[in-house]
């Protein structure tokens, strides 16, 4: 076919070739597809080996890709390339302008190709337990292939077009996942909000991308990117002189762009879903709203990085957003009851990280640290995230409650659950050889060389993390047991084997991804770049840690009163940040009364009374006028010769005597 | 068709010369049939007698062509060959007309146009 075109450039980075590249994201749209449509009747038991054989296959293509692209092909004279390994014009505009469904690796693409396929593996074998028994259990899997499928077609986009389509399909299949127990009206109600916010946001992505089109009069990234950061280029000047409200269009399109990932990412201030998104089951949540899905933001400002990185002013929005995120969140998650979400809050908080390291960061070389330290910590962030999830998975699958108070003294009854969980929380915490240390310490290198008020910042979240990680692990693992010797007569024991694979797994996996000489693979300029911990540097954020472990640990190790008394002393303050700073009251507030009252009752009115009174006046009118004439229409014959011999007459008389 | 010839007459207030008296005898004639066909028309409910009052209309019309031929156009044939052309269209209507009342008559059992008054607002 003509229309099709194919751009093969080395291939056979991708096993067996360019088919191998596409069933990476189309093995889980085909098993979606399976399940979605005949899973409830036919597969009803066989429907979770499916979709995670599926999903097996699809990451052993994954790390094959991963292994050819780092290792055999990737890099050309030291420097890892972008190749477009797959390309198919979709729909065309004009030359230049065209919609491509395409698969393009590069650094970035690769790492997160891994990432995602592997979470899912976990999570999908997860799930095997924990969802065992449930009535839509094959509906479930058919939606986790949904999002693996959407997931992996945002990161692999080679057109700024198709990542917002897929950015979309990501939404939907959060969505459905987060609504799964729809009978539950809390469930339904955070699905709605979910939806609602980050299609608010998305509006902004939408925008963003026209603009950014609009100038450079492409949609592909490599095109895109090319015009607008060279200097010279007509687009960028053009682009650049454009001003609109004292911003530089440039400003505007790449900020629009930066608002869907944050409502995406979960950014101050639209995170409001995701706490809310915890509704759905644990081990989405490890999936969507811990690993994959809340990154994507961080993934598309890393994705136009290049161009971000020659606008200061978009970038420093991306920074402070991001270090504002992760302050707010760290603080709420201190106050917090549900398990689920103070790992929500303390998601938002680490992807503010990742978000402020992109911020501080700039392009190429050692400048590039940041970039690099955000996709590190996304890398190692996916792992304990996802981990702590599943764990959080295992005890309420246990406890069958989310709430802290129920809990406590489980580290007998779930020594594997109990294991792997403090392993998640050093990780989380910073602590030195578990792989979070590595990340964060690059991400406040990268803050302090660039802007000390983030560092500040930064080093602040680190502290408050490790404080309300412990305290989570404490109030789980420790304090009273009268509930654990409880579950220990009655309850039944730590979950079966797919439960426990997957923690264990990821659990050596939060502990030796820090080894991972991410720093040689993926950074701004494809250049490797050697990177060292400087002990000196390391040991304040570290004994911030651990001074915020110590203080959980006198806190919440054993069951006392000391908590209650901090925040009784606290008041107003612990009372604010336990209302999550009242945003949810704020937004409730300027949604329901100001523009409701202001600008939705008007309009209704007008739609009302203006617009539909104009029409039925119409018809009334119409229906009053025909109701006086209907009598013309007697059905009695001599009438109608009457009309019609009255009518010649008035002709003729018209004819004679007027038209002469 | 009749109002062209009407207008003709007019615009050209004719005194119809030498044969105005009889022009002006059959013109007459002629009125009063259609008028005749006219009251007829109204009056009547019967469908057969409405369709024998429609015949005396097109034969009124008919000598008026006949009339204003022979006396206006002497040498022409365009009057005659129209009132021909009525004769033949009136046969054929009367033919159809005769048809739909045998149908109104199955239906409704009366050829009364009173009856068939259904087809109204």
């Amino acid at each position: 076919m003509k229309d099709i075109l194919l751009q093969i450039t080395m291939a056979n980075i991708l096993p067996f070739g360019e088919v191998g590249g596409a069933l990476i994201p189309l093995l889980p749209l085909a098993t979606f597809v399976i399940l979605g449509l005949f899973g409830r009747k036919y597969f009803k038991s066989f429907a979770g080996i499916l979709g995670t054989l599926s999903i097996l296959i699809v990451t052993l293509l994954s790390f094959y890709t991963a292994y050819h692209y780092f290792f055999v092909e990737g890099k050309v004279d030291g420097v890892f390339q972008k190749i477009v390994a797959l390309k198919y014009t979709w729909l065309e505009f004009s030359p230049n302008v065209s919609i491509d469904m395409g698969i393009v690796l590069d650094p970035i693409s690769v790492m997160m190709i891994v990432v995602v396929s592997f979470v899912s593996l976990m999570v999908h074998i997860f799930s095997l337990g924990y969802m065992e028994g449930e009535e839509r259990f094959a509906t479930y899997y058919a939606f986790l292939s949904l999002f693996t499928f959407s997931m992996l077609g945002l990161v692999l986009s080679s057109n700024i077009f198709q990542i917002y389509m897929f950015w979309e399909l990501v939404g939907v299949s959060s969505y459905l996942l987060i609504g799964f127990y729809f009978d539950k009206p809390s469930a339904v109600a955070a699905s709605k909000k979910a939806f609602i916010v980050t299609r608010f946001a998305d509006l902004g992505f939408l925008v963003g991308i026209l603009i950014l089109a609009f100038y450079s009069g492409t949609l592909d990234f490599g095109v895109l990117i090319n015009k607008l950061t060279s200097i010279q280029s007509p687009e960028f000047i053009h682009i650049t002189s454009a001003s609109f409200l004292g911003a530089s269009m440039l400003t505007w399109g790449l900020t629009l762009v930066f608002i869907g990932g944050a409502g995406k990412s979960a950014m101050f201030p639209l995170h409001i879903w995701l706490p809310d998104a915890m509704e759905g089951p644990t081990p989405v949540s490890a999936l969507i709203h811990a690993a994959t899905m809340v990154v994507a933001g961080v993934f598309l400002v890393a994705r136009l990085f290049p161009v971000f990185s020659v606008d200061g002013t978009a970038l420093n929005i991306v920074a402070y957003t991001g270090a504002l995120s992760a302050l707010l969140a760290a603080i709420i998650a201190c106050t917090q009851t549900d398990i689920k979400r103070v790992l929500a809050y303390s998601t938002m908080s680490q992807i503010g990280y990742m978000m402020f390291s992109l911020g501080v960061s700039k392009y190429g070389g050692e400048n590039g640290l940041g970039y690099m330290a955000s996709m590190f910590h996304l890398f190692t962030h996916a792992f304990f995230k996802s981990l702590l999830f599943l764990g959080a998975g295992a005890v309420i699958h246990v406890v069958h409650s989310n709430e802290m108070k129920d809990m406590g003294g489980l580290r007998k009854l779930m020594p594997i659950t109990h294991i792997t969980f403090l392993i998640a929380c050093l990780a989380i915490a910073g602590i030195p050889i578990f792989s979070g240390f590595f990340s964060k310490e690059e991400i406040l290198l990268a803050a302090y060389h660039s802007n000390k008020l983030i560092y500040v910042v930064g080093v602040l979240a680190s502290g408050l993390t490790a404080f309300y990680m412990f305290r989570l692990y404490f109030s789980i693992f420790w304090n009273s047991t009268q509930n654990a010797d409880h579950l220990m007569k009655h309850g039944h024991g730590e979950g079966s084997l797919t439960i426990k694979w997957p923690l264990i797994i990821l659990a050596v996996c939060a502990l030796l991804a820090g080894f991972v000489p991410i720093a040689h693979w993926v950074t701004s300029d494809g250049v490797p770049l050697e990177t060292h911990i400087d002990i000196g540097f390391s040991t304040l954020p570290v004994l911030l840690a651990l001074a915020g472990i110590g203080l959980a640990s006198y806190l919440y190790k054993t069951a006392n009163t000391r908590p209650q008394a901090i925040a009784h002393s606290l008041g107003g303050l612990y009372q604010t940040a336990y209302k999550k700073f009242y945003i949810d009251e704020i937004y409730l507030f300027i949604t329901k009364k100001i523009i409701f009252n202001l600008i939705g009752r008007p309009a209704a009115w007008i739609d009302k009374n203006i617009v539909d009174g104009l029409m039925n006046g119409l018809a009334a009118l119409t229906g009053k006028i025909s109701e006086l004439i209907k009598g013309l229409q007697s059905g009695k014959l001599q009438n109608y010769t009457l009309y019609f011999f009255g009518g010649a007459l008035g002709l003729a008389i018209i004819l004679i005597y007027f038209l002469q | 068709m009749k109002y062209f010839f009407l207008q003709a007459t007019l615009s050209r207030s004719l005194p119809f010369g030498e044969a105005g008296g009889a022009l002006t005898h059959i013109l007459f004639l002629s009125t009063t049939l259609f008028f005749i066909g006219m009251y007829g028309l109204f009056t009547r409910r019967n469908m057969i007698t409405i369709l024998m009052a429609v015949e005396l209309i097109l034969n009124s019309v008919n000598i008026n062509f006949v009339a204003f031929n022979k006396y206006l156009y002497p040498g022409k044939l365009d009057g005659i060959f129209f009132s021909i052309f009525v004769i033949t269209i009136a046969a054929a209507e009367a033919a159809v007309a005769i048809a739909i009342i045998i149908n109104l008559y199955r239906s409704h059992h009366s050829i009364d146009v009173e009856d068939a008054s259904e087809l109204k607002y």
